[in-house]
């Protein structure tokens, strides 16, 4: 497991979402993604995006100058198309 | 075993998207979404950047639409590529800068090379016939298939009753009967397949979810490519053309001023690349200016930011200007008056 960190600060939505999926698509089942943003559209869209795609959530807090998200790539189960 | 077949569905986060997608996982196919980030959607960023938004959910709709549907949605950053669509149209403009024909025909085009990369067999759109006067009718629904290459693989459930049998028709994978017939402006059927789905959440943008449809912000292109002398954009352009009100006093330079708290704070972040104004001695808006300027353009500059800060009506009123790689420094100003400023600054 290796632990990776996405600066997408001073951008907003749905550009750090895209940016977290483009990350997530060159990482390993187990890996860990830190993504700092300061959107506030952020704390919604980016557990969002790892709901749908099945990716897991590991956590999320909002500081006073930005925001922190937590998730662990989840490889695809093979048997589906 | 038959073959499970797969569709890639275009989902832009409004009803009729989200509706065709749904009409194809009833056929048993499997449906995964994309979503084009152009840069001109109108959700999302305009949102998070005006305070006056807070009230508003600050949910993506499209990532919204597929979680409400239980599928997939690759987000694609094609900002860099739609430029030649917003510049050079081939099919021309809507009622302002709107490409739409254009648009739909690279959104499908760029979807058909997503299917063909992914192993799917065809593309679900939520174009209605008769709904948009540019893109959505029956002579310009072929153009959009065979410009995009996807011809008989773009499928349009809500109206494929109306028109020529597609290959999944054709070949059921899923059945013609069991599409649609919508046709024209009226949204009653739309809204009346969505509950009978139980789906009663939905974002209405109905062609109002991108800029290029707005005449205010077409304006404010078509002031940037004036003065520029050439038909281009960065995205940082699009991106300050939605904020702020924008005014441009002389040919040479505009200014961008904050109209709230929300939208200073955005400008904030592009201060070290654009000359910027902040009153000191009375609380203001921060404003930026694009463009080149000299010594009597900063101080007319500086007097106009002025007029918008609670110091509008005082005798002298000290403006910060900053950025652009030069030391701080302070103008003491006295505030333009209304009359001294015509409407013709005001670019939109």
């Amino acid at each position: 497991m290796n632990r990776h960190i996405l600066d997408a600060r001073h951008q907003l939505c749905p550009i750090p979402v895209i940016r977290t999926q483009n990350t997530v698509n060159t990482l390993s089942d187990g890996d860990v993604l830190e993504v700092l943003c300061t959107d506030p559209g952020t704390l919604h869209d980016i557990p969002a995006w790892c709901r749908i795609n099945g990716h897991k959530l590991l956590g999320s807090e909002q500081g006073k100058d930005e925001i922190r998200i937590v998730l662990e790539v989840c490889s695809p189960d093979p048997r589906l198309p | 075993m038959a073959t499970l077949r797969k569709a890639v569905a275009l989902i832009s986060g409004g009803l009729d998207s989200m509706l065709a997608a749904r009409v194809v996982q009833d056929h048993g196919v499997h449906v995964e979404g994309i979503n084009f980030f152009t840069g001109f959607c109108v959700e999302g960023h305009t949102h998070a950047i005006r305070r006056k938004d807070t009230a508003r959910p600050k949910r993506n709709n499209a990532l919204w639409v597929a979680e409400q549907l239980g599928i997939k949605l690759h987000i694609i950053d094609v900002i860099e590529e739609y430029k030649d669509v917003v510049i050079n149209p081939k099919h021309g403009y809507g009622a302002h800068l709107n490409p739409c024909l254009d648009c739909k025909g690279f959104m499908v085009k760029k979807a058909r090379e997503w299917m063909e990369q992914n192993g799917f067999d065809f593309i679900i759109t939520g174009e209605v016939l008769g709904q948009r006067p540019m893109s959505q009718r029956r002579d310009t629904f072929p153009i959009v298939a065979r410009e995009s290459g996807a011809n008989d693989r773009l499928l349009r459930p809500l109206c494929a009753r109306l028109l020529t049998p597609t290959l999944p028709e054709r070949e059921g994978w899923v059945d013609r009967e069991r599409l649609y017939d919508f046709n024209g402006r009226s949204r009653k059927p739309q809204i009346e397949l969505a509950e009978n789905y139980g789906l009663h959440d939905y974002a209405q943008p109905a062609g109002g979810c991108c800029f290029l449809t707005n005449e205010q912000y077409s304006l404010k292109i078509m002031d940037l490519w004036r003065t520029r002398g050439r038909r281009d954009y960065e995205f940082d352009d699009i991106m300050l053309l939605k904020i702020g009100r924008h005014i441009r006093p002389r040919p040479n330079f505009k200014l961008i001023v904050g109209r709230e708290e929300g939208e200073n704070k955005f400008l904030e972040g592009y201060k070290n690349r654009y000359t910027a104004f902040r009153t000191i001695s009375h609380s203001g808006p921060l404003a930026l200016l694009d463009g080149t300027a000299d010594e009597d353009d900063l101080q007319l500059a500086a007097r106009l930011i002025a007029r918008y800060g609670k110091g509008k009506d005082a005798a002298r009123v000290c403006v910060e200007i900053s950025g652009n790689g030069c030391p701080p420094r302070m103008l003491e100003v006295c505030p333009l008056s209304p009359d001294e400023i015509p409407s013709e600054w005001y670019i939109g």
